[in-house]
């Protein structure tokens, strides 16, 4: 169990987290999205207990991160796969930090072998390709086998294998009854790997749902028609009603809102318009994902007190 | 070359429990650290500059004076062959105080210090335990070198019957002394270096408080330059490395060698307050 409670944190004059509240529940992925500096990474080096909190608390299992007694054995972290001493092989840099709590080297063969970095482990971690890298950086994270788990954007760089390798490792994790903590900046990426969803935006919670609620309620605004005919202006007057909206798109296209496309179709026969390209557009996660964290940081910026409200930094 | 794309297939989903107890130690802290300095590359290399500087210049030195003896009573008399071999300390100090530096600014550079921290959560162990490696190896490198370079030196020397022997006083301690004082260097490197957390910004610093201060206070007029000059780092720290330590210039030797430790002491102790209560 991961805690985050009213958590705030700026870096000089730049607010980087504000008031951020939510919990990652064991047994479960949750997925925490947002747009690239939103606050991810921040949020999660003070889980890690590397930066601390202006205000509010972080707890991992209870208690604060630096309270930690069995470090690697209460949570594992992946920030940055490159943060290895380029010259050293991939097997010493487990082993340096298995040995911090008296794992021994049996143990970081078989994390070695578990994802799959065997036939390179003897490497320098510099040439490490960036797939690589990140199993590295995984391997680190699962050393002392922890009951909470934090990697940041675990699947960048990862080849379509890669990527379904670690949605398996993942789920293997949580099934096991682990908390399970993974960012990224794609919604797609998430859909497919997390059960829970926390959403971030300008370092301010937008969401904490399932995704499937959050599919769920992403899906009805999504679908809309896509239609060009031999007259636009006719068409549009035709096909404005309560609850339909008619915006004017791209190449003189129209795109409504509203009415499947069916019927779009019907009400242009029927004027005897000519329809020359009609189509249902699918309105991707993605775009529903921005949506939401557009509107959500326009809408809570201006009420937000200015950072200089906050208590000064501490250095 | 084999990718990780070949060879998943092979690579199950999962990754076995672990039940074994774990604690963070001193003691595991220090293994690790272990680890770390004898698989980084700069370790060897820095600590065998070290060796080939204090050997090499000691060697160059004493032929060159050998080949220049003494004219006179009184240039005789201030004549110091020990401190003629053991001349490549002044050159082996930046290769000690570089690793230092190095030691701690290139987890920071790279940001293995991150790793190193969520692991070690005190974070303070792994400051003790680089500190104790690091002189621990560049005292147990340089003191080799340094019986060496006094050796080799006085051999050559005693061509014109100008050595002095290793049981003569103050002599054994002047040769252990710069290796202790070469040991110092690099802490003060590490203690600049984690204070820093920049390798060009402690190197830096660290050629400041060795060379520039001594060099500024040889401005200072009359005896002010050689009162303050004494309490300067490389003065008080190079006393021990001295056979007889002029008191007009220099601290007695185990005197100034303190001073340098307390140099080393406060950065390091600095760099631990840094280290233990800012961001990572």
């Amino acid at each position: 169990m991961i805690e985050i409670n009213a958590v705030t944190k700026r870096y000089g004059a730049t607010t980087a987290v504000s008031d951020l509240t939510f919990t990652v529940r064991p047994g479960v992925v949750t997925g925490f999205l947002g747009p690239n500096g939103a606050g991810k990474t921040t949020t999660m080096r003070m889980i890690l207990g590397l930066d601390e909190p202006d205000s509010g608390s972080v707890t991992v299992g209870g208690r604060p991160p630096r309270a930690r007694a069995a470090p690697l054995a209460e949570l594992g972290g992946m920030l940055d796969p490159r943060a290895v001493h380029p010259a050293r092989s991939g097997y010493h840099h487990l082993l340096a930090l298995a040995q911090t709590s008296g794992i021994g080297r049996s143990r970081v063969d078989e994390v070695i072998d578990a994802v799959g970095l065997r036939p390179v482990a003897g490497r320098p971690a510099g040439r490490f390709s960036l797939g690589m890298g990140q199993r590295l950086g995984i391997a680190a994270a699962l050393l002392g086998d922890p009951a909470a788990v934090v990697l940041d954007e675990p699947v960048n760089g990862l080849d379509v294998g890669g990527i379904r390798w670690i949605r398996g490792l993942l789920a293997g994790l949580a099934a096991r009854g682990k908390t399970v903590l993974v960012s990224s900046h794609l919604m797609s990426e998430i859909a497919q790997t997390a059960t829970r969803l926390i959403v971030i935006g300008r370092g301010q919670l937008i969401a904490d749902t399932s995704v499937a609620e959050f599919i769920a309620a992403a899906e009805p605004a999504a679908s809309r028609v896509r239609v060009r005919s031999s007259d636009q202006d006719a068409l549009a007057g035709l096909l404005r009603a309560p609850g339909v909206t008619v915006e004017a798109a791209d190449g003189g296209a129209l795109t409504v809102s509203g009415v499947p496309a069916g019927q779009v179709g019907a009400a242009a026969a029927a004027a005897g318009i000519t329809v020359l390209e009609l189509a249902t557009e699918q309105a991707s996660l993605e775009d529903a994902f921005v949506d939401l964290t557009q509107d959500a940081v326009e809408f809570r910026a201006t009420p937000q007190p200015p950072a200089g409200a906050m208590p000064e930094e501490k250095q | 070359m084999t990718t990780c794309t070949e060879h998943q297939g092979q690579v199950p989903a999962t990754v076995p429990a672990y039940s074994r107890p774990q604690r963070v130690t001193q003691a595991r802290v220090l293994r690790s650290e272990w680890t770390k300095l004898r698989t980084q590359p700069s370790t060897a290399w820095a600590l065998a500059s070290a060796a080939a500087a204090i050997i090499g210049f000691g060697v160059a030195y004493s032929l060159l004076r050998e080949a220049r003896p003494p004219h006179g009573a009184a240039a005789a008399g201030a004549f110091d062959p020990a401190a003629i071999s053991l001349a490549g300390v002044q050159l082996a100090q930046i290769a000690a105080g570089v690793l230092g530096v190095l030691l701690i600014t290139s987890e920071y550079a790279s940001g293995l210090i991150r790793a190193t921290f969520a692991a070690v959560p005190r974070r303070l162990p792994v400051l003790w335990g680089k500190a104790a490696l690091l002189a621990a190896a560049t005292a147990a490198v340089s003191l080799p070198a340094a019986v060496a370079a006094f050796l080799a030196g006085q051999s050559i020397l005693g061509r014109q019957h100008l050595a002095v022997s290793l049981s003569h006083p103050g002599v054994a301690r002047a040769v252990l002394g710069s290796a202790l004082y070469l040991a110092v260097a690099a802490l003060l490197g590490l203690g600049l270096g984690a204070l820093l957390r920049n390798a060009a910004g402690a190197i830096s610093a660290l050629f400041g408080l060795l060379f520039a201060v001594q060099i500024a206070a040889g401005f200072l007029p009359g005896n002010w330059s050689g009162e303050v000059g004494k309490f300067l780092p490389a003065t008080a720290g190079q006393a021990v490395t001295t056979v007889h330590p002029d008191p007009a210039v220099s601290l007695a030797p185990w005197t100034g060698f303190g001073v340098f430790c307390l140099y080393a002491a406060a950065v390091l102790g600095l760099a631990a307050m840094r280290m233990r209560r800012g961001d990572a």
